[in-house]
């Protein structure tokens, strides 16, 4: 069996499965937001009873961060829904946006975007948070209410996005039918080159396969290349896995999964059991794809879907108005170290907008010092608009009063998200352009599309 | 359940993501909620680029859709989780949609909330029709015939998804056929 189908197996409680069986799986967590929680919740009301109970409160954990730091009433609201809901259930994975469980959420416009305006609690981007507050544990299975769930496939977990008809009868009953996936192999091998990074390799993936080439599939990513990455790099590559309608996207377990995962869950006192899942000798993959990791180069996704791939530099010339930094895939800490040492001692010539994912980040990049100046006051000092609101801000655009929204009509945006549909990140006719942290940079400094490699050397 | 649906069609081409179907805007709308859930309806197909698609799925002001047949290419719903999508098309009044090919999450929340039929094409068709043509879709027959020409379009029978869209979701399935307690 591949990785998927043993960890479907376990979690319904079978020796074997294969492709196409419809099985019962446990949940071993179920995570729900601000946007897609309040329905989830009105569907488990409607469904199981006024005062029903979740089948267990320490496994559902609840993340607001999409519509947080806007003035738009029915955003606020939600967050304060998620927050009653908890109080009724005792749920105590709860990550609120204020310190006051009997308070209520809003957002004071008055004082800017840039302030922080969230409380000691507060985790910022879900699929970021679940591993760093210790939620993403090798051979579970995580379900939650977002497309981006997929992520958590670094962990060596089955993980995947779901509607909340499903979560709430997952809330009610702990379990769902799922089908069981074929499996796509990408075998990775070798080491990424300077200046190439973990959003090069999948935007390359992505585009081999198409946009709908692991629709209802699993991608396993696993080989000797593995090894060379950060659990950061596979939670970018993981995360992408939907932008080609994968189910999941599963990693191998090594020394790096077990480093983080423990440290994480240890820092956290959640649970840090956990069994994670072996490679067969007898896999049997639907497709099988080679990636040299050393021959990728920065890539571009162009508007309008992420297939579009083109090299950085078969772009060069083209006109940028804008540039962003941020989202779960493109928002992390090691996202902004790459983007900053690209950036450091220059400025930026189009409009510049970072959010990093989750309020640590914030606390890492403001924390860590290169030559007496911290991060964050190198991307200033670049020109870099940086907000200390960590979440999903413009990723997909959101209320107009989203922080690096675009708001205009014919507006080119190279960005380090996942996703560039029209009108992704605010208004219909602009355009998005994927691209690395690193190549954002690049691009930000000249106006144009632009390879980093070209300013890294020398 | 009525096997059958007349009505006009509205015609959409590939990777029609859940953006475009309902932006990300709406999203602080609560679909369980019902005002919210007439409201998301007016939203309906809002976030396709008016370029591209010149006639509105929903006529501004209104609550409702005049097409209740939806055609797309490949990768229908492809994007985020967003269960607003299917139910923005089943507020709008749109009962069923024929696409080349749907995206996992959007296929399965169609189902899961009973809002839409998803009905899989066995050839591509958003370039042979138009917006407007009027058409009836059997569910049965699992056809499509297009009035004016009087042409016959076969797709996928839906198979065990039918009767979880029947029943109005997974929910009502799942108790009728003793899986959960009433
Ligand atoms: S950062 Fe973007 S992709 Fe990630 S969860 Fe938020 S909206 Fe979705």
């Amino acid at each position: 069996m591949t990785l998927t189908e043993k960890l479907l197996a376990r979690a319904a409680g079978k020796a074997r499965v294969q492709p196409g069986d419809n099985l019962w799986v446990k949940a071993d967590v179920l995570m729900t937001h601000d946007v897609c929680g309040p329905g989830t919740i009105g569907v488990f009301h409607r469904e199981f009873g006024k005062d029903a109970k979740v089948w267990d409160r320490n496994k559902v954990v609840i993340i607001p961060d999409h519509y947080i730091f806007t003035a738009d009433s029915l955003s606020n609201r939600n967050v304060d829904i998620l927050r009653q809901f908890v109080r009724q259930q005792g749920i105590p994975y709860f990550y609120d946006v204020i310190d006051d469980p009997d308070g209520s959420w809003k957002f004071d416009a008055a004082q800017g975007n840039l302030k922080r305006q969230y409380g000691a609690q507060y985790a910022g981007v879900c699929h970021t948070a679940l591993p760093a507050k210790g939620h993403t544990r090798p051979g579970e299975v995580l379900l939650g209410t977002d497309s981006h769930t997929c992520m958590a496939g670094a962990f060596n977990q089955f993980a995947t996005g779901i509607g909340n008809t499903d979560a709430g009868f997952v809330l009610g009953t702990g379990k769902l039918l799922l089908k069981v996936p074929e499996t796509m192999r990408f075998r990775l091998e070798g080491r990424m080159q300077p200046g190439v990074m973990a959003k090069d390799l999948i935007l390359h993936v992505i585009g081999e396969i198409g946009f709908d080439g692991a629709t209802y599939r699993a991608m396993q990513f696993d080989g000797p290349g593995v090894a060379s990455l950060s659990m950061d790099d596979r939670m970018t590559v993981a995360n992408m896995a939907i932008e080609a309608g994968g189910k999941n996207a599963i990693f191998p377990f090594d020394a790096r999964t077990a480093e983080y995962v423990d440290a994480r869950t240890r820092l956290n006192g959640t649970k840090s059991s956990y069994e994670p899942v072996e490679a067969d000798a007898g896999e049997q993959f639907v497709f099988e794809m080679v990636v040299d990791l050393d021959k990728l180069e920065p890539t571009v996704a162009c508007h309008p879907d992420p297939g579009r791939r083109k090299k950085a530099r078969e772009l060069g010339g083209m006109k940028l108005d804008r540039a962003y930094v941020g989202s779960c895939t493109g928002g992390k800490t090691s996202d902004f170290v790459e983007f900053a040492r690209v950036l450091r001692g220059r400025k930026v010539v189009i409009d510049t907008f970072g959010v990093p994912a989750t309020p640590d980040i914030v606390r890492d990049l403001q924390g860590t010092f290169w030559s007496g100046r911290t991060i964050w006051q190198h991307l200033l000092d670049a020109g870099v608009q940086m907000t200390e609101n960590a979440g999903c801000a413009a990723c997909l655009g959101g209320p107009v009063d989203t922080f690096g929204r675009i708001n205009k009509a014919g507006i080119k945006c190279i960005s380090a998200t996942n996703r560039n549909f029209p009108g992704r990140m605010g208004n219909k006719e602009s355009e998005v352009y994927l691209a690395s942290p690193a190549t954002v940079a690049a691009s930000a400094l000249t106006g144009c599309v632009t390879d980093p490699r070209d300013l890294l050397s020398g | 359940m009525s096997a059958s649906f007349t009505g006009k069609v509205f015609v959409v081409g590939d990777n029609i993501d859940t953006d475009q179907i309902i932006p990300a805007q709406f999203l602080n709308l609560v679909p369980t909620i019902a005002v919210e859930y007439e409201r998301l309806g007016s939203h309906a197909m809002a976030g396709l680029p008016t370029g591209l698609y010149s006639v509105p799925f929903v006529k501004p002001s209104a609550l409702d859709s005049e097409y209740g047949i939806l055609v797309a290419g490949r990768n229908f719903g492809c994007g985020s989780s967003r269960e607003h999508a299917p139910i923005a098309l089943g507020s709008a009044g749109c009962r069923v949609v024929l696409a080349e090919g749907f995206a996992r999450i959007f296929f399965r929340n169609c189902v899961s909330t009973g809002e839409l039929y998803p009905c899989e094409l066995l050839s591509r068709l958003c370039d042979s029709v138009s917006t407007g043509d009027e058409a009836t879709v059997d569910l049965d027959a699992a056809t499509l015939r297009l009035h004016h020409t009087d042409t016959v379009y076969s797709f996928k029978p839906l198979g065990e998804v039918r009767p979880v869209v029947d029943a109005g979701g997974l929910f009502n399935y799942a108790r009728n056929s003793g899986m959960i307690a009433r």
